[in-house]
């Protein structure tokens, strides 16, 4: 935890004022890790980002933005694509197809007006989370997109269940899984194509959809246009942009991306000792509980008062938040937090507390408990991807 | 898997012709996409045509330069054996260990303070 202490989020926060002119001067921020630094661009229905990478783009969400509300603008929400070419061209709604094939009774071939006259719509908060979201946090680091915190985003998704296109389609006995996916093509032959597996239970369990709209309008293109799997709970990983095939399997996925990457260690805390390889790997699930402060960063100046407001949000996979406890002592005491609107257990939640800030220095640290039971742990847990961070992080502020 | 009927209850099921009636959203047609241009570029020093040549096809030059400052050689090493087996990255013998050292000379940076 210490080593988190001096300066985290700070400069990338304190620079978000200056993001939208950055990006008209070919400015950039600086995360505050090392190799922290990253332009901000403007790319295409997106506002101003910080970019990881150009090819294939992979773009972070300015985090103030999680400070106004419990949904992320689309223009706002991150990008993580795997390979060259992408976004897909050439897309289009009025001629994309969707096919269910595989072992079921009757494949099926649709187009999104078939999708939306022929199965009931359905509308689902959910936050998608990258994997790897503050990996560039990660101690010791390690090789993968060195990602700040944004790489997170709650969105009102619409769309048809994965369950309706089966049910039609008629899964035969003998599924045990289903693979997902989409236009996207590797450049190379050699790059596995991006595709992604669940359990057949768990495509089907009326929850996991396929959404045409996000927070009311079409998706952006580098968010998944024109269709894009959402799997509430589940990492991003999973959430197959571009949908164009479900294949219903009679053995789990194959996949480079299921069965090479993506996997942390097979135990509770999906963790190891730092440094050590994990002897034992399954494939990510679950997003864990975490919660962020976002109306103060690391290193800012505070207006000393008795009764500061401190607000953010908080999400878990699935189970909802049972609570969020606020220190403003680094962790030696706690005052609950109240929680804002409930826009359904899958959906960022708001929370706000007051304490006390006095004139000086104070270590604030906001913990979320999941109605599971599970808390963020005070000191973060290790893994060799540095998948699933979700330590309750101290943020240091000055009141004066 | 029984128990997640009770969580259908957070899906609102609307009916597809009212929602058909009520959002004509999804008729928008390919969108135009036209990203800023490529400009990150792999740092001029002894070994950087192997990596502009061999490192450049999958990915921008980028996702080498925000890896961590410090790494010791073996993590570059790792990273040019990935893309080689992982990713099938066709690169010969002797470019790959002058991509190796140009990398380690260039992006390692062992007196700098970066984590
Ligand atoms: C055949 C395609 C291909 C080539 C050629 C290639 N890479 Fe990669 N590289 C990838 C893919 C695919 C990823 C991972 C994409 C993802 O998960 O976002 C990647 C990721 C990376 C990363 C990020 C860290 C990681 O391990 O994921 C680094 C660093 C990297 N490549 C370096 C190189 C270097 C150096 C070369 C030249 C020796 C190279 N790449 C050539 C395909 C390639």
């Amino acid at each position: 935890m210490a080593t988190n202490l001096s300066d985290r989020r700070s400069v990338l926060t304190g620079a978000a004022a200056l993001l939208a002119a950055g990006a008209a001067r070919g400015q950039a921020v600086t995360l505050p890790f090392g190799n922290g630094e990253r332009p901000i661009k403007t790319y295409p229905e997106k506002r101003p980002m910080l970019v990881l990478t150009e090819r294939p783009p992979q773009l972070e969400t300015p985090f103030e933005v999680f400070d106004h509300g419990a949904f992320t603008p689309n223009d706002a929400f991150f990008v993580r694509y795997h390979l060259a070419g992408t976004p897909p061209r050439g897309l289009d709604a009025a001629t994309h197809r969707l096919k269910v094939l595989g072992a079921v009774e009757t494949p099926l071939d649709l187009s999104l007006a078939d999708l939306r006259r022929d199965f009931p719509a359905v509308e689902l908060a959910a936050v998608n989370e990258c994997s790897g979201n503050g990996r560039g946090f990660s101690s010791p680091r390690v090789a993968g997109g060195q990602l700040g915190e944004g790489m997170m985003g709650n969105a009102l998704w619409r769309g048809v269940t994965v369950r309706a296109l089966l049910d039609r389609a008629g899964v035969k006995a003998s599924a045990h899984a289903v693979e997902f996916n989409g236009a996207d093509r590797p450049q190379m032959a050699s790059v596995a194509d991006f595709v992604k597996g669940l359990g057949v239970d768990h495509a089907r369990n009326g929850e996991v959809m396929i959404a045409y709209e996000m927070n009311g309008a079409p998706l952006p293109l580098l968010n998944g246009y024109p269709l894009r799997l959402i799997v509430p709970g589940y990492y991003g990983t999973y959430w197959v942009k571009h949908l164009t095939d479900l294949t219903v399997l009679e053995q789990e996925s194959q996949s480079y991306w299921m069965q090479k990457a993506y996997r942390i260690p097979d135990n509770d805390c999906a963790c190891v000792p730092a440094g050590t390889a994990a002897s034992a790997t399954r494939p990510i699930g679950k997003l864990n509980v975490r919660s962020f402060i976002t109306n103060l960063s690391d290193g800012q100046t505070a207006k000393a008062s008795a009764r500061a407001l401190v607000r953010g949000v908080a999400f878990d996979g699935g189970s909802g938040i049972s609570g969020v406890e606020l220190s403003s002592d680094g962790g030696k005491t706690w005052t609950p937090a109240s929680l804002g609107q409930d826009h359904g257990k899958y959906s960022f939640r708001e929370w706000s507390a007051h304490v006390p800030l006095e004139h000086g220095e104070h270590l604030l640290v906001a913990r979320a408990k999941s109605k599971a039971g599970d808390v963020q742990p005070l000191t973060a847990n290790w893994n060799p991807s540095a998948y699933m961070r979700n330590v309750a992080d101290p943020v240091r502020v000055v009141a004066a | 898997m029984r128990g997640l009927a009770s969580s259908l209850l957070v899906l609102v099921a609307v009916a597809a012709a009212g929602g058909v009636a009520a959002r004509e959203t999804v008729g928008k047609t390919a969108p135009a996409y036209a990203p800023p241009p490529e400009t990150s570029k792999f740092v001029a020093a002894p070994g950087v045509e192997a990596a502009q040549r061999y490192c450049l096809t999958c990915h921008s030059a980028d996702y080498v330069s925000t890896q961590p400052p410090h790494m010791p050689a073996a993590f570059w090493q790792n990273e040019v054996t990935k893309m080689r087996n992982a990713y099938g990255a066709t690169i010969p013998d002797d470019a790959a260990k002058a991509i190796t050292d140009y990398l380690v000379a260039t992006y390692t940076e062992p007196t700098r303070g970066g984590r």
